[in-house]
């Protein structure tokens, strides 16, 4: 893939995700969106450079955080907004909302509201993968917070015991809801700590959604040589409450001026930067046109379609 | 034409597991014990021989995180069995059952079943004590979403395990340890048995005791004796606690007006609650006597024997509260000896 369209579609990615998550925060007062929205902001090269190296149908797994791997890993809004509103015509029939987005036909298995609970569900697709030689690499996204689960822990243990194919992203954004890792770590650095098992270990602090897709690639071949799983340590800021859609500096916990630094260098920003130097501004002002337009679409066709029948709600209980 | 013969219930699971596995490549059995020379009390005998130990493994102790393992093999295209020593082990693993498995078809718009089994065995004498002996069917019955069978035959114990197996749900599946010796008739060849309905051990006209797991042994001791006295008993196995259909039993105590719930487990807020419930919804008119529930006494199971037999319920007294309920005297029962597998299972385990 040459370096400008690799770029497009990374720039694609990280700006429907922005662009979708300003949608929400721009309607989210009319209270129609009834869901507790754990944004994305600030962490949309993760999804896309991450999503952009695995092969479009690997099964990935996510968190209640899962805006921006959603988006990442089906590039669609009409049912992602309509779950967000609650409508019949959402993923789930607005059964499962934010907190549990899922694309079963594009990969995105489930995305779980109880931190790290995911984790373990990644090495059975990966086991079943590797049963049936199809190649396929199963990445589960969670944050730093759900390093502090026992399940983080046994399931690294067995993923390198059992040399399953998992591509563990670890998103630190460095609180565990509004606790600072300094809280709740008996140890200082947990790449290191995780590089004691017999799984790679990959990291970095860049906003770079090229940077996050080659450090990806490194590891699926390091993967691929060595069969074992991968670690990604990915830091990042969180750019808004731990849910809802406003900054939270006031609540003291942690200061603004820590945030600057982040939004200098924005993972939108850099994006666009790069893929201006590559193909010019207005083509991609006509991407942004582009995706302005989907997402616009996509809220009218939520707002417009109806919640589902209340007989919906005993149905799918059981297959 | 099918044809029958006595294997004993441990026979039966094996052989469910292994006749599924050769039907179907995608079904694996794991869990920690599994293929191991104990092979969960010779419940798992000959899978990893014939299978290899990429269908039938050990596991390391890590219940929580070996139960999303199951999870996410069945969301992609396998039929996990997973299997736990004892319900109690099972418990770890209680965020992932709950919060996981019995919501993801419904989270998921109805897109994705979860077709995964886990085997749990129920434990009781020789020392069990209260960290070894639970059952909870009514726990997890209580969740949206999971099936939950506790059955008590060797014919169902392969028959329900097929079902189970073959099932598009998380199935909840109870082994009561007392069981594993107990021989009976099973169908060679297929023998599925639906995972919904009673089952009607022994038919009667006088009372009607419900039971659940091992405490459908206690009813049919309590019914051979009171039988000597001329009461019949109708004694019914819930066998399929979730989800649970109450016709059989409506049926029977619209006959004898009389109902006792024998419940495997506590009776506080237990499974003889939600049967005691249904049975006055539809049977009001009928009952001659108020509904009765049995169960363990609302304490952790002690491990010295004499605590033990006064936690645990019975034959002993299911006849008192029978002969309650019909106004008799007390039945000698000093010369009776109740049966019970226990002496198989001398331990240390």
């Amino acid at each position: 893939m040459s370096a400008q369209a690799l770029n497009r579609d990374l720039y694609r990615t990280v700006y429907l995700i922005r662009r979708a998550e300003e949608a929400i925060k721009e309607n989210y007062l009319d209270d129609e969106m009834k869901t507790p929205m754990h944004m994305s902001m600030g962490a949309e090269a993760i999804a896309a450079g991450v999503c952009q190296a695995l092969d479009r149908h690997d099964p990935v797994l996510g968190t209640y955080r899962s805006h921006g791997l959603y988006l990442a890993k089906t590039g669609e809004s009409d049912r992602f907004f309509a779950e967000m509103y609650g409508r019949d015509t959402g993923m789930a029939q607005g059964k499962a909302g934010s907190m549990h987005l899922s694309a079963p036909e594009e990969g995105l298995i489930g995305t779980s509201a109880i931190v790290a609970s995911n984790i373990p569900v990644a090495l059975g697709a990966a086991f079943s993968h590797k049963q049936r030689n199809t190649g396929r690499v199963t990445a589960v996204f969670f944050g730093d917070g759900a390093i502090d689960e026992g399940v983080f822990w046994e399931s690294l243990n067995s993923a390198s015991l059992m040399k399953l194919p998992v591509l563990f992203v670890c998103e630190d954004n460095g609180y565990a809801v509004h606790i600072p890792a300094e809280q709740r770590h008996g140890y200082s650095d947990i790449a290191e700590v995780v590089s004691r098992f017999d799984c790679g270990v990959h990291r970095s602090e860049s906003t770079d959604a090229e940077v996050i897709y080659t450090l990806t690639r490194d590891a699926l071949a390091d993967m691929s040589a060595t069969g074992r799983p991968q670690f990604l340590h990915l830091k990042y800021y969180r750019y808004l409450e731990h849910v809802g859609v406003f900054e939270d500096f006031k609540a003291g916990y942690r200061p603004r001026d820590a945030f600057e630094p982040w939004l200098e260098r924005d993972p939108v920003k850099v994006q666009r930067e790069k893929v201006v130097g590559l193909l010019g501004e207005e083509a991609v002002a006509a991407l942004e046109a582009e995706i302005d337009q989907q997402v616009a679409k996509s809220l009218e066709f939520a707002k417009q379609s109806p919640f589902p029948a209340r007989s919906a709600v005993v149905e799918d209980v059981l297959a | 034409m099918t044809t029958t013969r006595q294997i004993t219930y441990r026979e039966a699971l094996s052989e469910a597991m292994a006749q599924e596995m050769r039907r179907d490549p995608s079904v694996f059995v794991y869990g920690i014990d599994v293929a191991d020379h104990k092979r969960i009390f010779g419940s798992s005998n000959g899978l990893v021989e014939e299978f290899g130990d990429q269908r039938c493994f050990s596991t390391p102790l890590s219940e929580d995180a070996m139960t999303g393992f199951g999870l996410g093999a069945a969301l992609t295209g396998m039929r996990p069995v997973h299997v736990h020593m004892r319900v109690d082990f099972m418990l770890l693993a209680m965020n992932q059952i709950v919060n996981m498995l019995s919501s993801h078809y419904y989270g998921s718009g109805g897109t994705t079943p979860v077709p995964m089994v886990i085997r749990a065995v129920v434990g009781r004498g020789w020392g069990q004590s209260f960290q070894h002996n639970k059952t909870l069917h009514s726990w997890l019955a209580h969740i949206p979403g999971l099936k939950v069978v506790t059955p008590s035959t060797p014919r169902d114990a392969k028959g329900m395990l097929v079902s189970a197996i073959r099932d598009d749900n998380p199935v909840i599946f109870i082994e009561h340890r007392w069981f594993y010796d107990a021989v009976g008739e099973v169908p060679e060849g297929d023998g599925a048995e639906p995972l919904n309905g009673c089952r009607v051990l022994r038919p009667g006209k006088d009372i009607t005791i419900v039971a659940t797991s091992w405490m459908t042994v206690e009813a049919l001791q309590a019914a051979d004796v009171l039988a000597r006295r001329g009461i019949t008993a109708e004694v019914i196995d819930a066998r399929t606690i979730a989800p649970f259909d109450v016709s059989e039993v409506v049926t029977s105590v619209q006959k004898s007006g009389h109902c006792i719930v024998v419940d495997n487990d506590w009776v506080h807020c237990g499974f003889g609650a939600e049967v005691a419930a249904q049975v006055y919804d539809h049977c009001y008119g009928s009952l001659k006597s108020p509904v009765t529930r049995l169960g363990f006494v609302p304490a952790p199971c002690p491990c010295t024997r004499p605590l033990e037999n006064a936690f645990y319920t019975g034959a002993t007294e299911i006849i008192r509260c029978v002969e309650e309920k019909l106004g008799l005297d007390q039945s000698d029962l000093s010369g009776e000896n109740f049966f019970s597998y226990e002496n198989k299972f001398k331990g240390p385990f």
